[in-house]
């Protein structure tokens, strides 16, 4: 579905991915792993047409994706809960969901049907739709966040960092949420630093360190893995990063 | 996607992917391989910087493999004893050692992982061959150092077979085994198992007693003749299947019940297939030597190592269902080849072909003689009782249909000539020489 082949990038002067291949297919939760730094948020800004590519290149289904803006990107089916939520806090959490159906802002009754449907899913987010977003609290926002971007109906559903900052219980819920989606259909590229909870749920990972693929494997295999173990799991302390 | 289990196919994910799938998988893993060697590993670090190669620069291909060095037999010896592996010691869980006729044999190590994923593509080899968890599997490959042994057992293990580690030799009570156990499959070098049928028939039991169904055949070169023989004589089917110690071990390739060439296990090894001579790639369906790199190996990967087994890579889709590429049977060792007008030729293949044609491989010898600028293949064939013919006319017709099907077998007209048995020249223990170059002189 979604095929990265030797991309470099740079960002703000330093050569953060250096040849980077990596490929989600379909129905997949596939997750990047890898220590600050080392590319992850690089790489997805790269997939999302933030940022160009130096070099290589990007397929997404039959589509060559890495020379389109964003908002084309976003219209073939990718779209990216972002780090840190990005939520229009002075806004209701019902107008925030709308912003994520941009596209089809000339489409009421889709809309209405999305909102719906996502307020079947997260009845949190029922209960406070009239509320500002930034009175929500973290996880109440990162639910928001997938909400909004699962307005657009991806087919591909990237997140940066969605347990960031949140307790360990709410984490389990959105991984639990994110299993669900996939089940559902949506594939999902996973980028976490939370290695061990995300490559619990994952069906492969990609280990990047640097800017360059050190590791690929099942889910499975790379947490038995012992210099993941070690560099990122904190081996000997299991519970810190249990979620 | 394909199913997750197919009958005859242990891992359908993979063995069925679609072919340009796998090369985006095989470029993420050569890729995360070699961006591991070059950092862990100083003897390839040396070598791809002396060709000035960094892989995170320049591999955007999996194509550009191509540029990176060959490693040998020899460089590995070198290494000897830890040298290439490229994890610390502390993370290597198995360590296996090549026979060999160097000075200093060369040392595999295998991580955790490592032999999980060896006894993943055993278990795909032997369900190739028709292996299921429920056949009694009897492994007379050596046990120890050698990798054949452990490598077929933790395989047919994870396929949930019974295994029966009797390891090599003592063929009469390899045979009582076989017939008390019951056992399904036989795992052997393709002669072992022609010494158990002869070992059979002299102590007087009949093959057809026995519950063998299969005989997996790896370790040496063998041919089709042989095959069918096995086959015959022990009432079963007989499958090839192919190792390197350097590479893996056994799981690298292995037939399926086609029967017509070994898929290679390309989501874990790339498969190139080059002129032993100059290097280069060989043209698609040409005999060459087999080059292989390891694409998930973590203790010991190797990068694009000379086999110095020749065979053919064959493109062709297999109706088994399985994707991935096949080799032919291993047609000879490298050091064999001889090149008669550009054309790489194994001596003993030749043998083959002339007893085809006669029933039995007449004592021969093949000659390059030089005419001018031009080469000439000679082969002498020593006359025998039975390609003795009195009359002229007879022995005409037989050189020809030998010049005829020697030519439409390695592409040139050979010059048959009849011979003297004593005439062909003997090495110093007395053996024929099967190959005498005379285009020097």
């Amino acid at each position: 579905m979604l095929t990265v082949k030797t991309v470099h990038t740079y960002y703000d002067g330093i050569h953060a991915l250096k040849g980077v291949s990596i490929h989600v297919s379909e129905g997949e939760i596939v997750t990047l792993v890898g220590a600050n730094g080392a590319g992850k948020t690089t790489l997805v800004h790269t997939i999302c047409g933030f940022l160009k590519p130096a070099k290589g290149s990007i397929k997404f289904n039959e589509h060559q994706i890495h020379l389109m803006p964003p908002e084309k990107i976003v219209s073939l089916g990718i779209a990216l809960v972002p780090e840190g939520r990005q939520m229009f806090s002075t806004l209701s959490v019902e107008v925030n969901l709308e912003m994520g159906a941009f596209l089809y802002r000339h489409d009421r009754e889709y809309i209405q049907q999305m909102k719906e449907k996502l307020f079947d899913r997260f009845p949190v987010l029922r209960k406070r739709k009239q509320q500002l977003a930034g009175t929500l609290s973290g996880g109440e926002q990162q639910m928001l966040a997938i909400a909004r971007a699962l307005m657009s109906r991806p087919r591909l559903l990237i997140l940066d960092e969605p347990s960031m900052g949140l307790a360990p219980l709410i984490v389990a819920e959105i991984f639990k949420i994110l299993q669900g989606l996939r089940n559902e259909g949506t594939t999902i590229l996973l980028i976490e630093q939370n290695a061990r909870a995300a490559l619990k749920i994952a069906d492969r990972g990609y280990v990047l360190e640097t800017g360059k693929v050190v590791l690929e494997g099942t889910g499975e295999y790379l947490l038995g893995h012992t210099e993941v173990q070690r560099a990122y799991l904190g081996r000997g302390t299991p519970h810190i990063w249990e979620a | 996607m394909p199913k997750e289990r197919e009958q005859n196919i242990w891992k359908p994910r993979y063995e069925c992917m679609d072919p340009e799938e796998l090369r985006q998988l095989q470029l993420e893993r050569l890729q995360a391989t070699l961006n591991r060697v070059f950092k862990n590993v100083s003897f390839y670090r040396r070598k791809f910087k002396e060709i000035g190669f960094v892989p995170e620069e320049d591999l955007t291909d999996i194509d550009d493999i191509k540029r990176l060095p060959f490693t040998s037999s020899e460089d590995v010896s070198n290494c000897y004893p830890y040298e290439m592996f490229a994890v610390p010691l502390r993370e290597v869980v198995r360590i296996h050692s090549s026979s060999g006729t160097m000075t200093n044999p060369r040392v595999v190590g295998y991580t955790k992982q490592d032999l999980k994923t060896w006894s993943e593509l055993v278990a795909r080899i032997l369900t190739a061959a028709g292996v299921t968890a429920e056949d009694v599997i009897q492994v007379t490959f050596g046990y120890g150092l050698l990798t054949g042994g452990l490598g077929i057992h933790y395989g047919a293990e994870l396929l949930g077979a019974s295994v029966l580690p009797t390891s090599t030799g003592r063929t009469e009570r390899q045979i009582k085994i076989m017939k008390d156990f019951r056992t399904t499959v036989l795992v052997s070098t393709p002669s072992y198992a022609l010494v158990i049928a002869d070992r059979m028939e002299q102590i007087g039991i009949d093959a057809k007693t026995l519950s063998l169904k299969y005989v997996v055949c790896a370790g040496e070169p063998w041919t089709e003749e042989m095959r069918r023989e096995i086959e015959e004589r022990l009432f079963v089917v007989a499958t090839d299947n192919y190792g390197v110690s350097e590479v893996i071990g056994p799981g690298v390739a292995g037939e399926c019940l086609e029967q017509d060439g070994m898929h290679v296990q390309e989501d874990h090894f790339f498969a190139e297939v080059v002129d032993p001579l100059s290097g280069k790639p060989v043209d698609a369906g040409k005999v060459g030597e087999l080059v292989l790199t390891t694409l998930t190996k973590e203790a010991f990967p190797v990068i694009r190592y000379r086999t110095g087994d020749l065979c053919r890579l064959i493109e062709t889709k297999c109706s088994c269902g399985r994707t991935f590429r096949r080799i032919s049977r291993i047609l000879g060792r490298c050091d064999q080849v001889v090149v008669i007008k550009g054309i790489n030729i194994v001596p003993e293949r030749i043998g083959d072909i002339l007893k085809k044609i006669g029933g039995e491989t007449p004592p021969y010898q093949l000659v390059a003689t030089r005419k001018g600028h031009e080469d000439q293949l000679e082969i002498h064939v020593a006359i025998t009782e039975s390609l003795f013919y009195d009359k002229m006319r007879e022995q005409r017709t037989l050189v020809d249909v030998m010049r005829q099907k020697v030519a439409n077998f390695i592409g040139i007209t050979p010059k048959i000539k009849l011979v003297e048995l004593r005439s062909l020249k003997r090495d110093e223990k007395g053996n024929i020489i099967p190959f005498i170059d005379e285009r020097q002189k």
